[in-house]
């Protein structure tokens, strides 16, 4: 037969080329390099050409779409707002049994942390984001941030009256500041310039000699110098009150000033802090635990500590957690209260809602599509045209006309009780609840049903219902058996364009969806806008980008990607 | 015909309530036939095919099979096998799946619906390809299988409609071959439609010559051949030269033509009874003799000046300009006693009475 | 002189200038509201008179006001901040300005005196609750009902706690599809009275309580979003009373003629006004500034009432509230500041909400949807 003939034609060619290849090596070109070599060379440049083409497409979804999915993974789980904003805090609390209320060490290390925070005014935003997690913390940042200039306030007055020269900045400049410090900035302010302050540099050594001192001295330095609008100098400003807190607690801790000698410690500012060492014991100790109970009791309660301890790492787990209805508490991971459950609740609702629109588009679409496929073209071309006619209504227009029809006091009910179907007084709901989300939005979607079907039934040719008519099979085997089968991609493709694009719908759920009928994605839309909370909404967005991926692999086990053609 | 296996009785077709697209068929096939409907595109031939695979109702008249009345026969209940133009093979089923269809829509058994796919497509040497999918064969494999697929469930009627257009010549001769060896060996009656006058006079017992929605002569492929009934036959059926003129004499088994120079022929009467009737004769060109010996002494012929000469290898053609028309073709034999012609050249030629046919004008 | 050193001393001579000559002013400037009527009297009474004055300038305005927060907050990570000044309510102001998004200003600095001279904190008073805010007006969210339900036999509601009497009011509700406000009224109705309301609310009791009262009418009431919706539903019929702001139900009674009444009995103080937001560049501030010093005085404010029901924030301004600018009604009745109007008035509790509505919102929005 003249198949088989060819086919072992070819065959011979076949093992006749491999005989070639073994008995002479390598193939080379005509210059003498590998054959495969130059190949690789030619496609080279024919990848890099293809490359160049698709470049301005491949960076604008880059930047446009993949860049702020990144983002948005990355925000579900970030978490660097705490360790960033009460750095000393987090480190005291890693050993801190989370039984008793913390030690006075680190209420210091929160002053200091807070007084910083407070001159950033990050404080507050850190109170949202822990409120997130515990109620009432917003309120005692915020509160906090008034209070905060009264913590170590006691020791800054009993300083000041120990030597009045503590209130000079001088004073501190000569004591905490790097001596080349000094003469840069002195250098710096000789001259009118709009250059910013050089940057705070600490005393070499004054860091292990007054720990706490040193470091909320530059904390306070270094808050000054980066206000935006009005940067100030440390060397014209009294510091905080926390900072003499850190003073008297490092000499309290007893710090060796005695031993403080040579050049780079101006004499006068040595012999003041060698008095004040003499002097903190007389000092009358203040108990920070109760100041900061003075500002918000909540500092005096174990809530607040153990949600700082337990959200103290740079990446939490906590917004996810969130988004399925679970919270991260100091004893693991728990349910949250039945009645505060709603996320698993609108997943489960979004997909059964999505799915039901999904069956509604097909069973609504697939007689249309075969009509339009089956009609002279332009007949189909004008039937088409009034199928895509939701998509250039504008959607506050559909939507308003769907509530026309649909509210209890719309022309359906109104013709309803007219016919004498429905009573006067029971009137039908049929929007404003998940009916109303469902009517709508397959409306809605429909097009992007019909359309692939469309192009794919438009591809299978009469013939093979003919074909299978002419073998013996009735009208209704020959479309289930024959014509079916091959629309299935076309089902396939609607199938995941409607549901993939309904399961990210807010607007017209919002509108016309009522208490019952509203999606996750409205949630994520308050989360973003409205309760400013973008973690959980990340983490809801992530979760929703994972299911649909799921359900796209699932897809191309069970049917097969190749299945789906849009045309 | 008494035992006409299937007959359309004065059918006719209309899409637009306007035109006929089939008037007035009439047309018997005897059982085991194989018959060809042959004509240009849009002559009917396809329609009348339709009509008798019932995708298709005849708006007049009546198509019977096995001498029951079929008009009102939906198309699965008239157990005709048919093969498509582009073999319409379900690309969603294997080989075997295409093949076991129409044994499952009949109910059949498994087992015997196995044994009866691997005979069928054993019997178009397609053993091995059962499990293959339909766009992983061939166009020649392809072809094959759909015409297993109407034959296994054992019609005794077979439809084709141009099965062999999409192939390459070689392919399509070797395919005309077993299609008609495998229908006489199964003695199935077929009806075959195509264009291919070629294919048509290998392949059937008898042509259907179509044209303008009726059959223009229905004959053997010789006779269609050798005797066309009409200008149109003779037109379409191989090549063919045609001289325009007006009948002069009138005998019994010839006549004269006098061509519209004034030159006179002879031809044999076929569409013409009476002097002074306008006719197209027709002449093969391989019947044009340009040996004045051959012919009978008192013989018409005509000057000719031999305008092109190609050389064919088995044959020359030549061609001529003859009573003011350069399209005169003259087929000879490439034998040791014959000339090649150089353009320029002058001849006469002539030929017998019987070859030269006055038909209709 | 080196190039370098020219450049030094002319941008620092651009930087004195100020002082020595006429400010630098931008030309084009971006505002941002909540479009609608709202948006049509600010440019009534602040920017067309404002533009009459100074022709030069343009205004855009952006209707991004609902979003302002997460709109600016985006803004500022991105530093691209494209806003010169934004209409915000109160509690956005102070998150705003607590974030550090909206600049911190001197009200008695840079706002104009009443006419008598009076300092203008002195004249905003109370309602400057945020270092950032600048008040525009008082508005309230209160309710209204229809006036033609004939199943209610000619009982009108006069206490907000028609709103659960589902028994000498039936019919349909329509509230905001968030849990402030509408707590609130729940335990007020529940007989809590009004100054322990949030001490309530913050025990979990207190909560169940307010959400059995709404238990009563969850089935009968359709939640807005937008207060548009809420009066489309009471026009429309589908409801018969409910909430929106005081404003809209205004437009909806004087302007559009509807069959409704309003119910000011425990109507919800809030306010509204401008933030500048933080870092803006010099030309750009000095545009906002002069603009606000002449936008926000006794008379533009005043006039504002012109167009709409709102009550101005300045004490100043209320005796110069005339009439509608259209239809000639006498604005006073209509103020949520009238006497008339406001003897249960609940304000609302910004700090309070701050700390609870994460979880109130939750919890009402899993109560909302099961």
């Amino acid at each position: 037969m003249s198949d088989a003939t060819a086919g072992n034609l070819s065959q011979a060619a076949a093992e006749a080329r491999r005989d070639d290849a073994a008995q002479t090596g390598p193939m080379l070109a005509a210059d003498g390099r590998p054959l495969k070599q130059s190949l690789n060379r030619a496609l080279r440049a024919q990848k890099l050409r293809a490359l160049a083409l698709i470049a301005p497409l491949l960076i604008f979804l880059l930047v446009t779409f993949v860049a702020p999915i990144l983002d948005m993974l990355f925000r579900s789980v970030e978490n660097q707002i705490v360790s960033e904003t009460l750095p000393r805090t987090v480190i005291a609390l890693e050993d801190w049994d989370a039984e008793d209320l913390p030690s006075e060490d680190i209420y210091a290390a929160l002053a200091y942390d807070l007084h910083a925070a407070v001159e950033r005014r990050i404080h507050t935003r850190l109170g949202s984001r822990l409120n997130y997690e515990e109620t009432g913390l917003s309120s005692i940042f915020r509160r906090s941030g008034r209070g905060i200039d009264d913590v170590g306030e006691g020791y800054a007055d009993q300083f000041i009256d120990l030597d009045p020269a503590w209130e000079e900045p001088a004073t501190w400049i000569g004591l905490m500041a790097d001596p080349d410090w000094i003469a840069e900035q002195a250098a710096w302010a000789a001259t009118e310039t709009e250059a910013r302050e050089p940057v705070f540099q600490l005393a070499p050594g004054i860091a292990d000699l007054l720990p706490e001192t040193a470091d909320a001295y530059r904390s306070f330095a270094l808050a000054l110098q980066a206000e935006a609008r009005n940067p100030d100098s440390p060397t014209t400003e009294e510091p905080w009150n926390t900072v003499f807190l850190a003073l008297y607690r490092d000499l309290s801790a007893g710090a060796e000033v005695g031993a403080v000698e040579g050049p780079e410690f101006a004499r006068a500012e040595v012999v003041r802090l060698q008095e004040a060492a003499a002097a903190v014991a007389s000092f009358t100790p203040v108990d920070l635990r109760a100041t900061f109970a003075d500002i918000d009791e909540g500092w005096a309660e174990m809530p607040i500590w153990t949600t700082i301890q337990t959200f103290s790492d740079p990446y939490t787990a906590g917004y996810f957690l969130a988004a399925v209805d679970l919270q991260l508490t100091p004893s693991g991971i728990e349910v949250v209260e039945e009645n505060q459950r709603i996320y698993m609740l609108l997943f489960q609702r979004t997909m059964v809602l999505s799915l039901t629109i999904m069956g509604l588009c097909v069973i609504l679409g697939y007689p249309i599509a075969y009509l339009l496929s089956n009609l002279p073209l332009r007949t189909s071309n004008m039937l088409l045209i009034l199928v895509l006619l939701p998509f250039w209504t504008s959607l506050l227009v559909r939507t308003s006309a769907w509530k026309v029809l649909l509210q209890q006091e719309g022309v359906i009910n109104d013709l309803l009780v007219w016919i004498g179907l429905v009573a006067d007084d029971a009137r039908l709901a049929m929007i404003n609840n998940q009916v109303g989300t469902v009517v709508a939005m397959t409306h809605i979607l429909l097009p992007f049903m019909i359309l692939p079907l469309y192009s794919v039934m438009k591809t299978i040719p009469p013939s093979y219902m003919r074909a299978a008519k002419s073998l013996g099979a009735t009208n209704w085997t020959a479309f289930r058996r024959v014509y079916f089968p091959q629309s299935v991609p076309g089902i396939g493709a609607g199938c995941i364009l409607v549901f993939i694009l309904s399961i990210g719908y807010y607007i017209t759920p919002e509108i016309v969806g009522g208490r019952t009928g509203i999606f996750i994605s409205n949630r994520i839309a308050f989360h973003i806008s409205d309760s400013l909370n973008w973690g959980l909404a990340a983490a809801l967005g992530s979760i929703l980008l994972a299911l649909v991926l799921v359900l796209y692999w699932l897809y191309d086990r069970i049917v097969g990607i190749d299945n789906v053609k849009l045309g | 015909m008494q035992d006409a296996f299937v007959s359309f009785d004065r059918v006719q077709k209309s899409y637009d309530g306007e035109t006929l697209v089939v008037k007035d068929l009439n047309l018997a096939i005897g059982k085991g036939e194989f018959l060809t409907m042959l004509g240009p595109s849009g002559s009917g031939k396809t329609t009348c095919l339709m009509m008798l695979a019932g995708f298709e109702t005849a708006t007049h008249g009546e198509i019977t099979l096995g001498g029951n009345p079929i008009n009102n026969i939906p198309p699965h209940k008239r157990g005709i096998g048919m093969v498509f133009q582009n073999y319409a093979l379900f690309p969603h089923m294997t080989v075997a799946e295409n093949l076991a269809f129409p044994l499952e829509v009949r109910k059949i058994g498994k087992s015997d619906r196995e044994a009866k796919v691997m005979r069928a497509l054993d019997m178009v040497q397609m053993g091995d390809f059962g499990g293959r999918r339909p766009a992983q064969l061939s166009g020649g494999q392809q072809q094959r299988i759909a015409l297993a697929r109407a034959l296994v469930f054992e019609p005794e009627l077979v439809l084709m409609d141009e099965p062999l257009g999409a192939l390459d010549k070689q392919l399509r001769e070797t395919m005309q071959f077993e299609i008609t060896n495998l229908a006489h060996r199964l003695g199935i009656t077929v009806v075959y439609v195509t264009h291919d006058q070629t294919e048509a006079l290998t392949m059937s017992d008898r042509v259907a010559v179509f044209d303008d929605g009726r059959i223009q002569q229905l004959d053997a492929p010789d006779v269609l051949y050798e005797q066309p009934q009409n200008s149109f036959v003779a037109q379409f059926i191989g090549e063919n030269n045609t001289l325009e003129g007006t009948v002069a004499e009138m005998h019994e088994d010839m006549c004269v033509v006098r061509l519209d120079d004034g030159e006179l022929i002879d031809a044999l009467p076929v569409n013409v009874s009476e002097v002074g009737q306008r006719t197209k004769v027709s002449i093969r060109p391989e019947r044009v003799e340009m040996n004045k010996d051959r012919l009978a002494p008192d013989a018409h012929t005509l000057k000719a000046e031999v305008v092109e000469f190609i050389y064919m290898g088995d044959i020359y053609r030549t061609r001529l300009r003859v009573a003011g028309h350069e399209d005169f073709v003259v087929k000879t034999r490439n034998a040791p006693d014959q000339r090649r012609l150089k353009p320029g050249e002058r001849i006469e030629i002539g030929w017998l009475p019987q070859d030269c046919r006055a038909l209709d004008a | 002189m080196t190039l370098k050193s020219l450049l030094k001393t002319g941008a620092a001579a651009m930087l004195l200038a100020p002082a020595a000559h006429a400010q630098e002013m931008a030309d084009t400037v971006t505002f941002v509201s909540w479009g609608g009527a709202y948006q049509a009297s600010q440019i009534n009474a602040y920017t067309d008179p404002y533009q009459a004055a100074n022709p030069d300038v343009t205004i855009v305005w952006d209707e991004s006001s609902p979003e302002a927060v997460a709109r600016m907050r985006a803004m500022f990570e991105a530093n691209n901040v494209t806003w010169d000044l934004v209409d915000v309510v109160a509690a956005d102001a102070i998150r705003l300005c607590d974030e550090g998004l909206a600049m911190e200003v001197d009200h008695d600095e840079i706002l104009a005196p009443a006419p008598d001279g009076t300092p203008a904190s002195e004249d905003f008073g109370d309602l400057i609750v945020s270092d950032c805010f600048i008040p525009q007006i008082v508005y309230s969210t209160t309710n209204g009902y229809r006036t033609d339900v004939a199943a209610w036999e000619g009982r009108t509601p006069d206490s907000v706690c028609a709103l659960f009497d589902t028994e000498n009011f039936p019919g349909t509700r329509t509230l905001e599809r968030r849990p402030i406000n509408n707590l609130e009224w729940a335990l007020l109705c529940d007989g809590v009275a009004q100054e322990d309301i949030y001490d309530v609310l913050e025990t979990e009791e207190g909560i169940d309580r307010a959400f059995a009262m709404l238990d009563r009418i969850k089935e009968d009431t359709l939640w807005w979003t937008s207060a548009a919706e809420a009066i489309q539903f009471m026009a429309d019929g589908e409801a018969v009373m409910g909430s929106s702001y005081n404003g809209r139900l205004f437009s909806a009674i004087v302007e559009q003629d509807q069959p409704i009444e309003m119910l000011w009995d425990a109507q919800v103080f809030d306010l509204d006004g401008w933030v500048i937001p933080e870092g803006l560049p010099e030309d750009r501030l000095n545009r906002v500034l002069d603009f606000l010093y002449f936008g926000t005085d006794t008379q533009r404010l005043a006039d504002q009432a012109a167009y709409i029901s709102y009550g101005p924030a300045r004490n100043s301004s209320a005796p110069l509230v005339g009439t509608h600018a259209e239809l000639g009604v006498e604005m006073a009745p209509h103020m949520p500041t009238n006497p008339a109007n406001s003897e249960r008035v609940i304000v609302f509790n910004y700090l309070w909400w701050a700390d609870y509505r994460d979880d109130l919102d939750a919890r009402f929005q899993a109560w909302l949807a099961q």
